[in-house]
């Protein structure tokens, strides 16, 4: 294979990358020499892996996620880590323990989260492409907010090796990109089976975007046009379906009644998730050293308190009570019920359309610092987290703007149809430009 | 409604922790979430249905992995090749 040299000395204003590659070797593939960021919760041999958490401070894997593996063969250059919230947890990039990222559209606003400095990379024009990682929205919403296109795979159609877990029954690794196109190369190049990761399956992605659209049948679900989506934000998305109408789509007004529930559901989950899944943060194999001549739970308690951040903490500690005794059939078991209705919802309306549009997110970007009650940062997540309760591809293409500031469109797809819900966010994207 | 109490039993069952100034608003954050967790009480139906899912293992034969000295790299206290954890008795 034969290396290329890669300078990358970007002027990084927005705070989008925790570390940045000067020179990077990169081999031949379809990628060659294009600029990739990688979220800094997926692994990179060799390249400091923190999660945006002080407990992974200094942390070098010594391997590779499976994804990043596939980038290095692809000859992409792998030239840093983004910022995020702390393990993927929170919508604005504000929960980094290394400080916000800032939306280049506005530097006084959020750019969205958890993936933030993968969208903030791409819209400040540091790199091409990027990946992030979508729990609940950490994708689509990062995307609708900084005007950039992002999209969150079907579950299972992305190796999960190599992502430091948080929620692992529905986070997906996903591409995001200045436009569709770049969006379904390095879907490409990512997706494919990886016997590492159990939840894989064998549908390798060797589309090619196309924009006819003709005779499509587009589900228009009232719950994302209702209370809390700012109506400004409404009538752009709605502005948006109506070009993909003149383009020959049909729309039918459809229904997800269990969207009541969703977002409980989806805490619920996500929480139990993450209170296992953190528990391996001991500063005993890697992070901040545990002090070995004291008790273990008087060391372990000492890292966790240093290491972690107040959002971490909180949701370790939620999850911790949902999962315990008494409280278990109350509200994990509920969850479990309520994530199969809204699985249920979306099978019976794709049993009549194609796909779903609706907004990515009820608001544009907030300003920095202007959620600070964690209930009300949670509750902007209601039009994205349905999707991961689901496993269903989706994705969040630029769609108009409100006040200056970027709008998504969010187009939903049925399992496996990754391609579709592409082609739908390509013929919108070839419309307007 | 979860008290100070309950909230600090949880967090020394999650070894997370607290001090007693987080006490109050944690306590008062929870309680704001878990209402609206209440909305699950809408659900019906006790069990998520079984969606024929299996277990996807593989042989259980050595393979090659990480190096000792890969995997010991990012620990703060080894010793002969181990890693050095603090007390548990």
């Amino acid at each position: 294979m034969a290396g290329h040299d890669f300078c990358f000395e970007p002027d990084d204003r927005y705070n989008a990358f925790l570390t940045t590659c000067k020179n990077v070797t990169c081999g031949s593939g379809n990628l060659t020499g294009v600029a990739v960021a990688v979220k800094d919760n997926i692994s990179t041999k060799g390249i400091e892996t923190t999660c945006a958490s002080k407990i992974l401070k200094g942390y070098v894997p010594p391997y590779d996620a499976h994804v990043v593996e596939l980038l290095r063969q692809s000859g992409a250059a792998i030239v840093g880590k983004t910022n995020m919230d702390e393990f993927g947890m929170g919508t604005t990039t504000e929960n980094s323990a290394f400080g916000p990222t800032l939306n280049p559209c506005d530097t006084g606003r959020v750019p969205g989260g958890s993936s933030g400095g993968s969208a903030a990379a791409i819209a400040g024009g540091m790199v091409r492409m990027a990946l992030g990682t979508d729990t609940g929205g950490s994708i689509r919403c990062p995307a609708a907010f900084c005007g950039i296109v992002g999209l969150k795979p079907t579950y299972g159609r992305v190796s999960r090796y190599g992502l430091i877990a948080y929620a692992n029954s529905l986070e997906q690794i996903g591409p995001m990109g200045r436009t569709v196109t770049d969006v379904s190369t390095l879907m490409g190049v990512i997706a494919g089976y990886d016997r590492h990761d159990s939840t894989s399956c064998n549908k390798p992605f060797t589309h090619t975007p196309r924009a006819d659209i003709k005779g499509l049948k587009i589900g228009i679900p009232g719950e994302y046009f209702g209370a809390g989506v700012d109506p400004e934000v409404a009538t752009v998305v709605n502005t948006a379906i109506g070009r993909l109408e003149e383009l020959g789509a049909t729309t039918v007004p459809c229904s997800v009644p269990s969207m009541e529930y969703a977002l409980a559901a989806y805490y619920v989950t996500c929480t139990c998730e993450a209170s296992s899944n953190l528990a391996r943060f001991d500063g005993v194999r890697y992070g901040p050293a545990a002090d070995t001549n004291k008790s273990w739970h008087a060391a372990y308690q000492e890292v966790r308190r240093a290491g972690f951040g107040t959002e971490v903490r909180r949701r370790i500690m939620l999850g911790t009570f949902a999962l315990s005794s008494g409280y278990y059939g109350k509200y994990y078991t509920k969850a479990q019920v309520a994530r199969e209705n809204v699985k249920r919802d979306f099978a019976r309306i794709f049993s009549e359309v194609d796909v779903i549009a609706g907004p990515t997110m009820p608001t544009v970007a907030f300003k920095l610092g202007e959620k600070s009650d964690p209930l009300s940062m949670y509750l902007s997540d209601i039009l994205t987290v349905p999707v991961n309760l689901a496993g269903i591809p989706a994705i969040s293409v630029p769609c108009g703007k409100v006040a200056g500031m970027p709008v998504g469109l969010q187009i939903m797809g049925r399992p496996f149809e990754d391609e579709r819900v592409i082609d739908v966010a390509y013929a919108y994207e070839q419309a307007v430009t | 409604m979860v008290t100070e109490h309950e909230v600090n039993h949880i967090a020394e069952l999650a070894d997370i922790g607290i001090n007693t100034g987080e006490l109050g608003t944690f306590t008062h954050q929870f309680n704001a979430i878990l209402e609206y967790f209440d909305i699950l009480d809408r659900v019906m139906g006790e069990q998520a249905v079984s969606r024929d899912l299996c277990n996807v293992l593989r042989e259980d034969v050595v393979e090659p992995s990480l190096s000792q000295e890969d995997v010991l790299r990012n620990a703060a206290h080894t010793e002969d090749g181990f890693i050095k954890a603090p007390r548990v008795m």
